[in-house]
């Protein structure tokens, strides 16, 4: 066999009646057992000069850094290939950062497996298959809330404030719904842990100019409640316009970072990232 | 009163006895389709799985019966069925532990996992043998019938008569009850809903904050109560055999196919489909035509399109056509 | 051929050392029977890893492909049975000739028609009218044939043909039928080859043990002709008798010997053959396509090659090879025995063979199959060796020690699984593992 992992072979992997054709666990998370450690000051999250990439690759971030305060909405923007999605994804420990670390409201959490930052009042809204598709929007909702002990239903009834039209579809599968309505039900997923930090990668991508208008606005609502905003945006000139801080990134280092009104007067950014 | 006296022994012959074999393939069938839809692979040892539970809950009946406690008209391995489902219980948790678990920390293809599964049928087929011998066992105690065939003549005044045995009562009620608790606890509990998340997308019960050894174990612990009550309930019905067990394995993997794997509800249709076409192509209809033919029309052969010889062939002729015609199974979707 | 290296050798020196150690511990006639078997099962396992090894296809239908051999050793080299072939022969030859034309009948109507609810009707009613057609022409030929003198023929017989031209014609059929599989089992949206197979083994050991017209069915056809000397013939020739005092031999034990060592010089032969045969392709262009087909299937169908033709092809040669070894198996037993063919010896096993050499390497299938073989056998005794170790302790007669006893013969199939599970976990490649 030509792989490396002799486990992970390729053979029989065509016969649907032994093999089940879903992908399995395709994220390579912070394995088990690191704890958080205090480090207080500094932002409310940062992802801090941070090295590494997907295990045991190339590094794919160089010294990146990303933060964000209560309230806030950053926004990651930059070519294609620039790794906004990688920045992303190290600051939630879906992948190993080499160097630097991650800390969120006065705690190293650098060691901390995904679901103990979720616990620890972190969501994330993956880019694609962000929903569970056979299951109602409901049902959805519910599985956002799968950590939480306490009576969900406040959580839910804001949710569904949020985007009315969720209430209305509420009994549907969420794969029958159309494509903005899905980034509702993901947004609303993650929402329903109560999160202090709501991360989305590229939640527009794929929907029509009226639906990322519609989009952006809640994100803001969103905002509004104290909730600290970090999200990855291919719709650079729009996503920054909303956004109290910006970070352009290009291959894997922080190029320019600045506010979101800042960057967008900036000659540099707008002739290289926003098109002139 | 003839069209009556043939749907009796039609009734007699092949429905009441291809509904109890339905319901004992669906719960089988439930099983291996739960394994598919969230560790992603077809059990091999399923069939020596629903042996060895069987097997325990026998060894617990004759405990019972050895102290002098039955359960009336009923067979007393009803009441060693939860024994024999914690024994099975045991039994598979340990071997997710000794073998799965490793797997699932190497990121495995699935397909690793099944050729594992091959060596675990070796393993408790050995078991199996070991401990209760290949031969044929009895356990049934209790009434033999609900309505034997002599009751229902002198009930009825017709020429046929309908046996309902008490195993194939049980069968069906307590696999009704099973299916019931199943999809209760699927649909309606916290955990049976992350168990559908999980087998959804698994990517995203992580970061809901889903544990997936967690959703692991009690999918083991479903597939453990299925098994032995399917194995029980095959064991009261016909006999205890522990090569019959591993023969299952087709008609069960069939129904699981049939059904659409993945899918419940597939696997309780795909059960009753392959267990009809099971009875009904090999069943001779000489009496049945007999009643409802005129005289002159009567067949003179027994009218059997296949000898029961094949009834294996039945179920993987259905299994093909189903596959042509609809390559999900008559169920679409992957997920539980 | 650079897979010889040191290893290696020590691994079949190895083996080679626990059949030549049983000679020497129990008899050679055991160890020449375990020596047989090993090569027969070495080309088992060789049909599997081209399937698997090669392709990466899952059949767990083996036994029936064996199964198919030995039907071919009994339809070959058994003299007809002239009154049967006089009495139904030529009606039931036409039988499975409408039978096997209502079955392209159907399948062509269904290709050249539009899909719909009428191209459902019309192939169904082809396929209804046809089998009691079939059924109709097929029942009496059946009957009269099994008539005739059933308790020592009640079957059609054979060609009265040399058996080793069995061998072939094993493959051929295995090859005809895995065709057949294939052809519907590979290359929908995803393939279902895993249960197709497991259903055809299925019936193809439920057509032998109920089709007494075809091989007596359950009541076995024995005597089957040798390709090699009986052991009376040798221990009533003087030569032979002169040759084996004058060595010291005794020659009855001798007789049986030769008999059992001018088998495996057979069976050495044919297994060499497909070894360098299995081992040229492997290393040629198409078997370098091959391994990039099961690699990255994907990208092999983007440059345009058509996989499920090739997976066609293998599935076909794997099979038709599984087909041979039944073929010889059969040869070497002497008789066909439909009921004694059970998955877990003729399908699991093999596969136990094929994990535990070494998926896609050939020497590792064929060290594979000696090796499995020899613990398949030698288990029982060394189970039972030890049961008498453990159970020392106990009374005679006492209830446990007895059953414990009785269930040493169980042993083996523990003992497999657990050799399947600690190869795949401590050494997934196998003992020789692909380059």
């Amino acid at each position: 066999m030509s792989e490396e992992n002799a486990y992970q072979t390729k053979r029989g992997a065509k016969d649907a009646t032994i093999v089940n054709p879903r992908p399995g666990l395709t994220l390579d998370p912070v394995s088990e057992g690191g704890v958080a450690i205090p480090a207080p000051g500094g932002p409310y999250l940062i992802g801090d000069k941070m090295t590494g990439g997907y295990g045991k690759g190339a590094d794919i971030l160089h010294d990146c850094t990303l933060a964000v305060e209560e309230g806030e909405i950053a926004v990651i923007v930059g070519p294609n290939g620039a790794g906004k999605s990688t920045a992303m994804k190290a600051v939630f420990g879906m992948l190993n950062v080499r160097e630097g670390a991650v800390r969120l409201n006065g705690e190293d959490i650098t060691a901390l497996t995904p679901q103990a930052r979720v616990a620890k009042g972190m969501a994330f809204v993956p880019q694609t298959s962000n929903i569970f598709t056979s299951m109602t929007v409901e049902e959805n909702l519910e599985m956002g809330a799968f950590l939480r002990k306490d009576d969900i239903s406040g959580t839910m009834e804001q949710v569904y404030e949020l985007f009315p039209i969720l209430r209305e579809k509420r009994r549907q599968h969420a794969g029958e719904l159309s494509g903005g309505q899905r980034q509702q039900v993901a947004v609303g997923r993650a929402l329903m842990t109560q999160p202090k930090v709501l991360m989305l990668d590229e939640p527009t991508a794929g929907v029509s100019p009226i639906v990322m208008d519609e989009l952006f606005d809640r994100i803001i609502e969103v905002a509004r409640t104290g909730i600290s905003i970090l999200m990855v945006e291919q719709n650079a000139r729009q996503a920054l316009q909303i956004a109290d801080k910006g970070y352009v990134l290009v291959q894997g280092r922080n190029a320019f970072t600045d506010t979101g009104k800042a960057l967008l007067a900036n000659p540099e950014v707008r002739k290289s990232f926003l098109g002139g | 009163m003839e069209p009556l006296n043939a749907l009796i022994v039609l009734l007699n012959f092949v429905i009441v006895p291809a509904t109890a074999y339905g319901a004992q393939l669906a719960l089988g069938a439930l099983g291996v389709t739960l394994i598919y839809g969230i560790l992603r692979f077809s059990n091999f040892a399923h069939g020596d799985t629903m042996a060895f539970g069987a097997m325990a809950t026998i060894l617990f009946t004759w405990f019972l019966q050895g102290a002098g406690v039955t359960f009336g008209p009923l067979p007393t391995a009803l009441l060693a069925l939860p024994v024999g489902i914690a024994a099975t219980a045991a039994l598979v948790l340990i071997t997710d532990r000794a073998v799965y678990k490793f797997y699932r920390a190497q990121k495995a293809a699935p397909v690793i996992y099944v050729i594992a599964s091959l060596g675990v049928m070796f393993i408790m087929n050995g078991l199996v043998r070991f401990i209760i011998g290949p031969n044929d066992q009895r356990f049934a105690d209790g009434e033999r019938f609900i309505i034997s065939v002599r009751t229902f003549k002198a009930m009825t005044g017709l020429d046929e008569g309908l046996a309902i045995r008490t195993s194939q009562g049980i069968t069906l009620v307590v696999a009704i009850i099973a299916v019931a608790l199943l999809f209760w606890f699927l649909n309606k509990t916290r955990t049976g809903k992350s168990m559908r998340a999980f087998s959804d997308n698994e990517d995203l019960a992580l970061l809901s904050g889903i544990n997936p050894e967690r959703v692991v174990m009690v999918t083991w612990l479903l597939v453990a109560a299925l098994t032995t009550v399917a194995g029980v309930l095959y064991g009261l019905d016909k006999s205890f055999k522990p090569f019959t067990y591993f023969q299952l394995l087709l008609p069960i993997f069939a129904a699981a196919i049939v059904g659409g794997l993945g899918n419940p509800l597939g696997a309780i249709a795909g059960g009753f489909v392959i267990a009809f076409s099971e009875v009904g192509v090999t069943y001779a209809f000489k009496k049945v035509l007999g009643y409802l033919l005129p005289e002159t029309l009567k067949p003179d052969g027994l009218v059997q399109l296949l000898s029961t010889d094949y009834k294996f062939a039945v179920s993987f002729v259905i299994l093909v056509i189903v596959l042509l015609i609809r390559p999900t199974g008559l169920f679409r979707g992957k997920s539980l | 051929m650079s897979n010889v290296n040191m290893k290696n050798i020590l691994l079949f020196a190895f083996v080679g050392l626990l059949i030549i150690g049983t000679g020497f511990v129990q008899s050679w006639n055991v160890a020449l029977t375990i020596f047989n078997m090993g090569l027969v099962s070495a080309i088992m396992a060789l049909g599997v890893n081209m399937q698997w090894g090669y392709a990466g296809l899952f059949n767990v239908g083996v036994m029936g492909f064996v199964a198919l051999g030995g039907l071919a050793a009994v339809l070959v080299s058994m003299p007809p049975v002239g009154e049967a072939w006089a009495v139904g022969g030529v009606r039931m030859l036409l039988a499975l000739v409408m039978g096997a034309a209502t079955i392209v009948f159907a399948i062509l109507v269904y290709q050249r028609m539009p899909s719909g609810r009428a191209r459902g009707l019309i192939v169904t009613a082809i396929i209804v009218v046809g089998f009691f057609v079939y059924r109709f022409v097929f029942d009496p030929a059946k009957v009269s044939i099994e008539a005739v003198n059933p308790a020592s023929t009640g079957y059609l017989g054979g060609m009265n043909l040399p058996v080793i031209l069995s061998w072939p014609v094993g493959g051929l059929l295995a090859a005809g039928v895995a065709w057949v599989i294939g052809k519907t089992a590979l290359g929908l949206r995803s393939d279902y080859l895993a249960i197709a197979t497991l259903g055809i083994a299925e019936i193809v050991i439920a057509v032998l043990k109920n089709e007494d017209w075809l091989a007596r069915g359950v009541k076995n056809v024995i005597g089957l002709p040798r390709p090699v000397p009986y052991e009376i013939d040798l221990q009533n020739s003087q030569s032979f008798v002169d040759r084996m005092s004058a060595i010291g031999a005794d020659p009855v034990t001798a007789s049986s010997i030769t008999v059992k060592l001018s088998y495996a010089g057979l069976f050495a032969v044919v297994l060499l053959i497909i070894l360098w045969l299995a081992q040229m392709a492997l290393n040629s262009p198409w078997g370098r396509m091959m391994r990039a087909i099961r690699d990255n299937e994907t990208a092999a169908e983007a440059m345009g090659k058509d996989v499920k033709k090739r997976h066609l092809h293998i599935f076909v040669i794997g099979s038709a090879v599984c087909g041979i070894a039944g073929a010889m198996m059969t040869t070497l037993d002497g008789q066909l025995t439909p009921g004694t063919y059970q998955p877990l010896r003729f399908t699991f096993l093999i596969w136990v063979m094929v994990i535990v050499g070494g998926s896609g390497n050939n020497w590792g299938a064929v060290l594979g199959g000696f090796l499995i073989y020899f613990l398949w056998i030698q288990v029982e005794p060394m189970g039972l060796i030890l049961m008498d170790f453990i159970t020392a302790g106990l009374p005679d007669g006492s209830a446990l020690k007895e059953h414990l006893l009785d269930s040493a013969a169980h042993m083996r199939l523990l003992t497999m699984g657990l050799i399947l599970l600690l190869v795949l976990r401590f050494s997934p490649r196998g003992l020789i593992p692909e380059k």
